[in-house]
């Protein structure tokens, strides 16, 4: 599930990392507040064990193909959702860093989508209730409930902020079709094991886990507030974003458009919201436009900082012409020629 | 569990590069982390048929590794071994967009390999210059870095713990899973409740060993907060090398190179 | 009254589940002193060095270091005067390089900056370890990691030094260095081991502990050569006190 910097835009990963920083600011300062300074080395070494645990593959009864833990459910029931976000935070940056398994850029969405979803969505809102509810064998539908929202959530999340990204050519229920059963299969799984997890702690260290069960009846827990904000505000951003897209999705439409002037784009599909994120788009140099066109000449506008250097068809623009790929094959020999000197000097010395 | 003891025998690799000494690696930590984003910023903000724009920006992570003296193989190889989901999702392109780009006079290049190019060439920028990052800074640096960016220090100080621990617990896994193996007389994969009772046992270990450090940790004084060392400030040099990088990142975004240059030698010929 | 003094009066502690460790443990240590606290395992001992520094507080008598009743506010102070080292290095050596690790103590008691480099180098000078002080944890030997434990606690210049099963998994040239080492300190230490050969080596008193009460404490070669009280103990003479192995004489 982690996403790869390629494959996303720089208004999506840009957006993610704010919603992220935003959460551990949060969590960070939530943390302070409880004061619990065992919490600091358990943090560590529990994200450790999850680290580690992800290594290691299990069976997936059935069906003969292997999966691994993802955790985040679990060190929300062990650390609570604060310390359990902050937690999946820092391993996923270590196996960004280390690994490239995901990407720094998209780490943002990646922490979201893994960290966010299960310790402040699927713990507080279905865990927790669930638990409390005393229905039935309470700790195995609610790890199982828990498990499969946040993965599902997750999910989502790759294939919305994929969309939005609009690198990928996968269509947005293409690629929700591949994406939500395989995640759905995941998330039985590890429902199932962190159910029998957190029974063995139960069994075994049943102190470790009164005080988080404590923390939630006593009504204090975890505040829904910042929880529905950053929903709303990200549903906001995509619900426009995804309004927009929509209406100029392939069907002919998107030719015609692409004949037109930016401006003329938005007027078709309405909506002041739209004109709103064009001009934003407009301004700010790194955002890709989707489907504006430019009167192009061959040479790039010098100067002008909204280039998009491609069109969307049937015209080439001078990105994609040849001078265009015989430049780009220069500038790769150039480069590595470069680096082969310095390399030989350097063994040289 | 070969995976497992690779994987941190991987990362103690980069452990040592990081703490080689040359010019890169004597760059302040938080100007390279900046160059470092700004650099992935630049590159995935560039079109999605664009794939020769791309090119000349290999500059960067090549000079991190030359200069730094980061070996080009093992780098390449992590590339390779973290393509497969990228490259599935980008091989879509080319089978959904067969629309026509580009005339090259024999055979035409669809949209969609070019885009797919793109992706792959972005996935190369982006993840060399990440890898490039971590091997010529250390964890600690990085830390120390973003805690005096502004990151909140419970974050910063987890990494760090993380890292530490990373080692300590990949052993008592290899160890278990060893134990495990030796075992099982070839029936391979785990099944569920011999898995869950081995990351259940390391689970209380790891709680325990938690409870451990706590009591070293306080036997050392500790109050409740740590802090990261505090280190060097930013030299010129440091300055010079951030405005350097993101100045040509951002010229390579403006002016297209590769269309200039190609353009060129068409006319020379 | 010297502050290098260590008294414990009618300790007495039960776990939380209830299970009894303590029953009523008295002794006095004076500055100095090399004592060694040996026991069979599950006898307590590891439960009194807790005590000695306030990380667990006694249910029934009392522990003082030096003038100083041990209470929450006297602990910071405690915590510098004796210093503790556990058996398990990775436990005590948990940031990123050796150099942190040892600047840890002095850091929290809020030192100056070049106060804190000046005793963590001559800590690390003390044990033999500057060239690791760049180190990570990881990349250390058992007994590297074993010397750099010992100098995160010299950093805070203790007067008493508490260790627990120092020697345990070293090699024989780690063992006989680390017993070098700690010859040479003339802090007051407090060894609890299983190592009867490093009691002979180091320390002048035993103290031993049999489900949780003190069987005997005294100069160290009486008690080694009690081969009834050891037994009765679950111990051992040190090995070198053993019969010849080809005489069978002692």
């Amino acid at each position: 599930m982690h996403m790869a910097d390629a494959l996303i835009s720089p208004a999506v990963g840009g957006v993610m990392w704010a919603a992220t920083a935003g959460l551990t600011v949060y969590s960070a300062r939530k943390l302070k507040q409880e004061m619990d300074e065992r919490k600091i080395p358990l943090m560590g070494v529990m994200g450790a064990l999850i680290f580690a645990a992800q290594m290691i593959n299990f069976t997936i009864p059935g069906t003969g193909s292997s999966g691994h833990l993802g955790g985040g459910l679990l060190l929300a029931v062990l650390l609570g959702p604060h310390a359990a976000f902050l937690t999946m935070a820092s391993i996923l940056t270590i196996q960004a860093l280390f690994f490239a398994d995901g990407g720094i850029l998209a780490l943002g969405c990646n922490i979201f989508n893994m960290g966010f979803f299960p310790c402040f969505v699927a713990f507080p809102l279905i865990y927790k209730r669930i638990i409390a509810s005393r229905h039935g064998k309470p700790l195995l539908m609610a790890a199982l409930a828990a498990s499969i929202v946040a993965l599902q959530l997750g999910a989502l999340g790759v294939v919305t902020e994929t969309i939005l990204s609009g690198i990928s050519e996968l269509t947005f229920m293409t690629f929700l079709l591949l994406m939500l059963p395989i995640h759905l299969a995941i998330g039985i799984v590890e429902g199932f094991v962190t159910a029998s997890l957190v029974g063995f702690v139960s069994r075994t260290r049943p102190e470790v886990l009164e005080t988080d069960l404590v923390e939630s009846a006593g009504g204090k827990g975890i505040s829904i507030k910042p929880v529905l904000i950053t929903l709303i505000l990200i549903a906001a951003f995509t619900g426009g974003m995804l309004s927009w897209f929509s209406s100029s999705n392939p069907d002919g439409l998107e030719w015609s458009i692409a004949r037109s002037s930016g401006d003329r784009v938005l007027q078709s599909s309405g909506g002041r919201i739209h004109a709103l994120l064009s001009a934003v788009q407009k301004k700010i140099a790194f955002l890709p436009d989707y489907n504006f066109r430019k009167d192009e000449p061959e040479e790039p506008a010098i100067g002008e900082r909204t280039k998009e250097k491609e069109d969307p068809w049937p015209s080439v623009s001078a990105g994609t012409s040849i001078s265009g790929l015989l430049g780009g094959a220069m500038s790769l020999a150039l480069v590595g020629l470069i680096g082969f000197g310095i390399r030989i000097f350097q063994r040289r010395k | 569990m070969a995976s497992i003891e690779s994987s941190f025998f991987d990362i103690g690799r980069l452990d040592v590069l990081s703490s080689k000494e040359t010019p890169i690696h004597r760059v302040d930590a938080r100007v390279k982390v900046l160059t470092t984003i700004y650099f992935i910023v630049v590159v995935i903000s560039f079109g999605k048929y664009d794939p020769a724009g791309l090119a000349p920006l290999i500059v960067y992570p090549m000079a991190v590794m030359t200069i730094g003296n980061i070996p080009i193989r093992y780098i390449a190889k992590k590339l390779l071994i973290a393509s497969p989901f990228v490259l599935s999702v980008a091989l879509l392109n080319p089978l959904l967009d067969r629309s026509p780009a580009l005339d090259v006079g024999i055979f035409v290049i669809s949209g969609g390999s070019l885009s797919f190019a793109s992706i792959m060439a972005k996935y190369v920028l982006t993840v060399s210059a990440g890898l490039a990052l971590i091997a010529c800074t250390g964890v600690d640096a990085i830390c120390a870095a973003l805690a005096r960016m502004g990151v909140p220090e419970a974050f910063t100080v987890q990494l760090l713990f993380l890292y530490r621990y990373i080692f300590v617990l990949g052993q008592e896994a290899v160890r278990m899973a060893r134990a495990r193996a030796l075992r099982s007389f070839g029936n391979k994969g785990l099944g569920m409740s011999t898995y869950t009772g081995m990351i259940g046992h390391l689970l209380l270990r790891t709680m325990d060993r938690a409870q451990r450090i706590h009591l070293a940790m306080l036997c050392r004084g500790f109050g409740g907060e740590i802090h990261h060392a505090p280190s060097s400030g930013i030299r010129p040099s440091d300055l010079l090398y951030l405005a350097g990088w993101s100045g040509l990142f951002t010229l390579l975004r403006i002016y297209n190179l590769p269309v200039w240059l190609g353009k060129e030698l068409g006319r020379l010929i | 009254m010297s502050h290098h003094l260590v008294e414990v009066k009618e300790l007495k502690f039960s776990y939380p589940d209830g299970t009894p460790a303590l029953n009523g443990v008295n002794f006095r240590i004076t500055h100095g002193e090399s004592v060694a606290l040996v026991g069979a395992n599950g006898a307590g001992k590891s439960t009194l060095l807790l005590h000695l520094n306030g990380y667990l507080t006694p249910q029934a008598g009392s522990v003082r270091i030096g003038d100083i009743p041990i209470t929450k506010n006297t602990l910071k102070h405690v915590r510098q005067v004796v210093g503790m080292v556990f058996q398990d290095p990775d436990d005590q050596l948990f940031l990123p390089r050796v150099y942190d690790d040892v600047a840890f103590g002095p850091t929290n008691l809020g030192l100056p900056p070049d106060e804190v480099k000046l005793r963590t180098l001559n800590a690390l000078a003390l044990v033999g370890a500057e060239h690791l002080r760049e180190r990570p944890p990881y990349k250390l030997s058992g007994g590297e990691k074993r010397a750099v434990s010992i100098a995160t606690v010299l950093s805070m210049s203790p007067s008493i030094l508490v260790m627990d099963e120092p020697t345990s998994n070293l090699d024989p040239r780690a063992r006989r260095q680390l017993i070098h080492l700690l010859s040479e300190f003339d802090h007051t230490k407090i060894i609890a081991t299983h190592d009867m050969d490093l009691v002979l080596d180091l320390c002048s008193r035993a103290i031993v502990l049999r489900e949780g009460e003190v069987a005997a404490d005294g100069p160290a070669l009486d008690i080694l050569a009690d081969r009834e009280l050891l037994d009765s103990s679950g111990l051992e003479k040190p090995l070198r006190l053993q019969g010849c192995p080809i005489c069978g004489n002692l």
